[in-house]
């Protein structure tokens, strides 16, 4: 995959061929090594397990059970408790395996960690991560859904969802010291199958800062997470024909629009795609938001690719997320209006 | 804690500046209540209303039980629990107005208040949502005492018996007894979940013999009995902060108002009312105050007046306080305003 640019240096010099499970390791091995205030708390995170992904695979061991804290399979309570050690002065971490199931941990995330700073008139502050998975429709509609759209809509929260090692490292460590709560959602198509090269130090990447992936002039793709690599498959099998750039936006909230701004002015077309619901999704927003400030320039309305307005099916046939065909496809009439 | 007198447990006592601190909390907590209620039902005071009265004893014996290290967790109905933590009644009263002097710059509202330095740390407006907030509170107290020679604390979770129907209340029994945590879970059992009686959606109502089975610690004390309720507290205190674990204590009383401040209450039985209302843990304080001769009838009065004097005082601090400037909306959401929406 195109790598993104490195924007802190330190440990470059020592980089590393790491899957998103081995980058999301270092990064929590990291964060409890330089503060004894960080805690990971979850079902089946302790070794010698290191959770059903991996990814807290020797951490218990090296840091103890105190700090990486395999818990019963509670949910809300998972949330919840981490609420209160932030409100007690600590960093948790807490790992919710399957996105759906922070259905489970909503009034936490929801009605507690977004609202304490408000509510308290800035008196308290809950910094902590909330890592979830999208998973993948072999498991059906309770096990695959990506409800991104949900924290979006929740003032308060941080909404981070990184494609690749690099930015899952980077920015989960600025997850983890960031005072604000962070959802940070994670795609299980991605957990091994993505490698790249990663610093084995500490470096942070901001929250809220987009990459340009890939650069173009004719058409630009903003997505996020696993859509990211099917919009650059689908972008290299336009090359020479149609010159696609690809935005991944890293993360929702905040959202750089600027940097969306910057590349539509010079393609005139955009079309925004991603893994949740087409309707109401993150792509409503951006595209509101590019039609508001760019209307006049466009060659064409900005466009939207989301998953179909189902639950997530089981049968391969039956397709709900967009695909490198579907990209392409919708590149293609976009390109030829206007 | 202020050390009790000396003697045997059952009848140990604290300190007269506690007791006359107690009694005090009481008469505030229900005067604050009677004034509030009267504010809003002249449309002088737009907020919800969740009275304390009946948990008053309650709350005052958490107050002397609890040291100012300790830190609580409380609910909605929290004006005695924020007493008992030492927050003056003018930013609790002023947080109900809306106002910047109140305890959350009037972000919050009477569901909402937070003192940290006090050790309220937060209050929930869902019940029930504050016990597992508590498990990680009292987790971060636990990791801390193990890594510092600094005294442990120990930690309060208040909520009423409606909150113990709640899931999430049951996940954190058994992680705080899983874990040994420093954690006391004081129940305060009014007898009504909002407007359902106890009996009518639990088929089990002995709350304490049912959170026993976590395997913690678990007694029902009388809470309309302020000394037997201080002793259990205190000693179930004491328990957390020395390694003991958790337990639970069911506070048990009955709610001598409605659910919420304007709310009909007709449908409680008049007997049952009645039987409660003679039992009110302020009046009986007062009288068990003076037959013991632990303070004189004339320091009652004065106990009293400037009971009542706190509470105009409170009144008027919170109707002059200013509301918030309305820059201040988009405060207080995010640690940094930069880069967020505003719409």
């Amino acid at each position: 995959m195109t790598s993104t640019e490195v924007t802190n240096t330190q440990g470059a010099a020592d980089e590393k061929k790491m899957s998103i499970v081995a980058a999301l390791n270092s990064a929590l091995d990291i964060a409890l090594t330089i503060d004894e205030k960080v805690l990971i708390m979850g079902e089946d995170i302790a070794d010698p397990i290191g959770g059903v992904m991996k990814a807290t695979k020797g951490l218990s061991d090296k840091h103890g059970v105190d700090r990486v804290r395999a818990t019963p399979i509670v949910e809300q309570t998972i949330v919840g408790s981490a609420v209160g050690a932030a409100l007690g002065g600590y960093r948790p971490v807490a790992e919710i395996m399957f996105m759906d199931f922070l259905c489970q941990a909503m009034d936490q995330i929801v009605n507690h960690a977004a609202k304490t700073r408000y509510m308290s008139g800035g008196h308290s502050s809950t910094p902590i991560v909330v890592r979830a998975m999208i998973g993948s429709s072999n498991f059906g509609a309770q096990h695959s859904q990506a409800l991104e759209g949900w924290f979006m809509h929740t003032p308060g929260l941080k909404v981070v969802m990184p494609s690749n090692p690099y930015d899952v490292k980077g920015l989960l460590l600025s997850a983890i010291f960031d005072d604000d709560p962070v959802v940070f959602i994670e795609n299980m198509s991605m957990s091994y199958s993505v490698t790249g090269m990663v610093p084995t130090g500490d470096y942070r990447i901001p929250i809220g800062e987009a990459a340009v992936v890939r650069e173009g002039s004719d058409v630009t793709l903003i997505t996020y997470g696993a859509e990211v690599h099917t919009s650059l498959a689908a972008a290299e099998a336009l090359a020479g024909d149609i010159d696609v750039e690809v935005i991944d936006l890293r993360s929702l909230v905040p959202l750089d629009i600027s940097t969306c701004l910057r590349s539509v002015q010079k393609t005139k077309r955009a079309i925004v795609v991603h893994g949740s619901t087409q309707f109401c999704g993150p792509g409503a927003e951006i595209a509101i938001q590019l039609t508001d400030a760019l209307w006049g320039e466009l060659a064409a309305p900005v466009a939207r690719l989301g998953a179909s307005y189902t639950p997530v099916p089981f049968a391969a046939e039956l397709q709900s997320i967009p695909t490198e065909t579907s990209v392409i496809a919708a590149v293609q009439v976009l390109a030829e209006q206007g | 804690m202020q050390n009790g007198h000396t003697g045997s447990p059952e009848l140990t006592v604290p300190a007269i500046e506690d007791l006359e601190w107690m009694y005090s909390l009481m008469l505030e907590a229900k005067g604050a209540d009677e004034a509030a209620a009267a504010e809003a039902r002249q449309g002088k005071l737009q907020a919800a209303l969740y009275p304390v009265r009946g948990l008053e004893g309650v709350c005052a014996a958490l107050g002397v039980a609890m040291t100012d290290d300790d830190q609580m967790i409380s609910s909605y109905r929290n004006l005695g629990d924020a007493l008992a933590c030492g927050i003056p009644l003018r930013t609790i009263i002023a947080e109900a107005y809306g106002r910047l002097g109140g305890t959350s710059k009037g972000k919050g509202g009477t569901m909402h208040l937070t003192d940290n330095e006090r050790g309220l740390i937060t209050t929930t407006g869902v019940v029930g949502s504050g016990l597992p907030m508590a498990v990680g509170l009292a987790l971060a107290a636990q990791l801390d005492s193990s890594r510092s020679e600094n005294a442990a604390r120990a930690i309060v979770v208040t909520f009423g018996d409606g909150a113990t129907s709640i899931g999430s209340a049951h996940e954190s029994f058994n992680l705080a007894a899983l874990w040994n945590l420093p954690l006391v879970f004081v129940c305060q059992n009014n007898q009504w979940g909002e407007h359902t009686a106890i009996d009518a959606y639990a088929a089990n109502p002995n709350l304490a013999e049912r959170v026993r089975s976590y395997g913690m610690h678990a007694e029902a004390v009388d809470g309309f009995d302020p000394m037997a309720t201080w002793r259990t507290l205190s000693s179930a205190l004491d328990r957390a902060r020395s390694g003991g674990g958790p337990s639970f204590i069911e506070c048990k009383t009955y709610r001598l108002t409605g659910h919420s401040g304007l709310s009909d209450y007709s449908y409680v039985p008049s007997d049952d009312l009645s039987a409660a209302l003679e039992r009110d843990p302020g009046p009986t304080m007062r009288r068990w105050l003076l037959e013991n001769g632990y303070v004189s009838e004339a320091r009652v009065s004065e106990l009293e007046t400037a009971a009542e004097n706190t509470i105009s005082e409170a009144f008027a601090f919170a109707q002059s306080s200013p509301p918030p400037d309305p820059s201040e909306l988009l405060d207080d959401v995010y640690a940094s305003k930069e880069g967020f929406p505003v719409r």
